[in-house]
């Protein structure tokens, strides 16, 4: 009985993994290499390249900046209500990409709720660029967020004792004790954050639209190619398989990310994620 | 003038610590149980943790809650070696010392960590590793040292060399010194003056010899290592003491033999030996309630063995009694 289970046992790990693998590989095995690579240089994937790196960077730079000070004080603070603002930041991470796309029209949309002030300056985010920029950072921050918050609650907090006893204002304890400690796990926090934001499409479609050059990002692209020219929607594919596998090895590889990962994904294990 | 006067009020949970205690250019050491209370205090003076009451150091405030001053860590001018250390792991020993004050080349030469300029923490041994958080601590010339179990961390064959030491590093350091430990043989080796901390109070505070001498209560007694017994038994002593009463007496005031002795001590108690623990060359001996110290010559001439039975006997004139506390 035992040898059966155990026979039993490997079958399925095989059936999950070519269930995993096959798909991903047929993205490749349909056309030729050489024509995967052809079928980039059409301005369609072209332009949705350029759009998602430039979006992509500005949204992750923005995520980096003001995320990382703002996880380093809700991570070493103890104050009321931290466990209801945990939770907060994370639920943008359970809602369905489209629905997050609703919010932010709702929300900066011409008849939204800051519209008329946004209006009244001058500025109109709906189906620009900058809405694309918005909805990435929307969709990402609360990945990069939930890691970067787990990271400085690992450092040892007689570290950041020690540094005040030696006379660090705080910015210095942030900069040389606090942020060097968990550089680790933010470094993985920001790839992970990264892969999401670079992937994301429901929100980006709801907020932004699909316009090709302005606001079609490589996502919307696979999609809008699709049924226009099918290559050029697998070569997409094939981009993204390659930019997750580069995260994937570098989650793996880099010493002070692999031990952050595992320090915060199984705690997020039971939550639905990107 | 002494340097440092404090007088303290930190709530605690079970508790509350209230101290008062001036320090001059000397090391004070605070011994007491786990949970006492004193790791508290010595936040409190570093401003790690927030407390009522009064600081000042050299006539400068850093705490007069009647004034509603509070002045934040990194304003006091304290230096902490925090127990484990907590030296930066990321940074060289050179970095970890120079983090309060740059350029300070004596001091690496000075504690011997010359050679270990560029080696990161997790590299070196429990006594290294001390070394850089006390050398880390006096660099920026802190008017107040304040240390946290020092010897906890070290193994129990390099304490008392690395004790050895750090007594004679802080006798040079020269200034307001506090240090934390539950243990009475570190405190009178690196002190001059011990204080016992009960429950968030000061129950005594003087020299190792005088709190040998003229321990407060049982508590400090049992704390300097004396046997502390109940006088339900009859106890011959030369001591005199009121209402209830328990009797000390100093592992080295008791001797063995295997059976009664024919002596001038005065009191004697047959029993079981339970333990027999070498220390140097001298036996610490448990027989029945009593701990004895005899010289590693006669535990051999008696030929004691756990299980076996002996009789612990002392003098009458070496049994000090004292009134149990209220």
């Amino acid at each position: 009985m035992k040898h059966a289970f155990t026979a039993a046992a490997v079958v399925a790990a095989a059936f999950a993994l070519a269930f995993l693998v096959l798909p991903v590989l047929a993205l490749f095995l349909r056309v030729p290499p050489g024509d995967l690579v052809h079928a980039l240089g059409t301005s369609a994937a072209r332009d949705a390249l350029v759009v998602s790196i430039k979006t992509s960077a500005i949204a992750h730079a923005a995520v980096l900046l003001v995320g990382t000070p703002a996880a380093y004080v809700i991570g070493r603070g103890r104050f009321r209500g931290r466990t209801l603002l945990l939770s907060l930041i994370e639920l943008p991470l359970v809602l369905p990409p489209a629905v997050a796309g609703i919010a932010l029209l709702v929300t900066f949309g011409r008849l939204g709720l800051l519209g008329g002030a946004l209006d009244a300056v001058g500025v109109r985010l709906s189906f620009t660029q900058a809405a694309v920029i918005l909805a990435v950072a929307f969709v990402e921050s609360p990945l990069y967020l939930r890691g970067a918050i787990a990271s400085f609650e690992s450092v040892d907090g007689a570290l950041l004792d020690a540094a005040r006893t030696l006379r660090a204002r705080p910015f210095r304890v942030f900069a040389r004790v606090a942020l060097p400690l968990a550089a680790g796990g933010l470094g993985a926090a920001s790839a992970l954050a990264l892969a999401r934001g670079f992937g994301e499409f429901g929100a980006t479609l709801l907020f932004a639209g699909s316009l090709q050059g302005v606001t079609q990002t490589l996502p919307l692209a696979v999609y809008a190619q699709f049924e226009v020219n099918l290559d050029t929607a697998l070569a997409i594919g094939a981009v993204f398989v390659c930019f997750g596998i580069v995260v994937l090895l570098a989650l793996k590889l880099i010493p002070g990310w692999t031990r952050s990962v595992s320090l915060w994904t199984f705690r997020s294990a039971s939550s639905p994620s990107a | 003038m002494d340097p440092l006067r404090l007088s303290l009020d930190v709530p605690l949970r079970e508790f509350a610590l209230r101290v008062e205690l001036a320090v001059g250019r000397e090391v004070v050491a605070l011994v007491g149980p786990s949970g006492a209370g004193k790791t508290t205090l010595l936040r409190a003076i570093a401003g790690l943790q927030p407390a009522r009451g009064r600081i000042s150091v050299d006539g400068d405030s850093w705490l007069d809650s009647a004034q509603g001053l509070e002045l934040p860590a990194e304003e006091r001018s304290v230096g902490l070696v925090f127990q484990d250390y907590a030296l930066f792991p990321h940074l060289s020993v050179r970095k970890n010392v120079e983090f309060g004050r740059k350029g300070h080349a004596g001091l690496l030469d000075r504690f011997r960590l010359t050679a270990l300029a560029d080696a990161k923490p997790r590299e070196l041994s429990g006594g290294e590793r001390q070394r850089v958080a006390l050398a880390r601590a006096l660099a920026p010339d802190p008017a107040v040292l304040l240390l946290d179990e020092p010897l906890a961390a070290l193994d129990a064959h390099t304490r008392g060399e690395v004790r050895t030491e750090l007594q004679r590093l802080l006798r040079d350091a020269h200034r307001p010194t506090l240090v934390v430990t539950h243990d009475f043989e570190d405190a009178a080796t690196l002190a001059t003056r011990v204080g016992v901390l009960v429950e968030g109070r000061l129950r005594q505070l003087g020299s190792p010899a005088e709190l040998v001498a003229s321990p407060s209560d049982p508590f400090v007694a049992s704390l300097t290592g004396a046997n502390v017994l109940p006088t339900g038994e009859l106890i011959r002593s030369t001591d005199l003491a009121e209402g209830d009463a328990v009797a000390i007496v100093y592992p080295w005031e008791v001797t063995l033999s295997r059976s009664l002795p024919d002596d001038s001590a005065q009191n004697h108690i047959a029993g079981v030996v339970e333990s027999l623990v070498p220390v140097g060359n001298r036996v610490r001996a448990r027989v029945g309630p009593l701990t004895a110290e005899v010289t590693a010559d006669s535990a051999e001439r008696l030929d004691l063995r756990v299980g076996g039975r002996a009789v612990a006997s002392f003098k009458a004139t070496a049994t000090k009694l004292l009134s149990q506390g209220p």
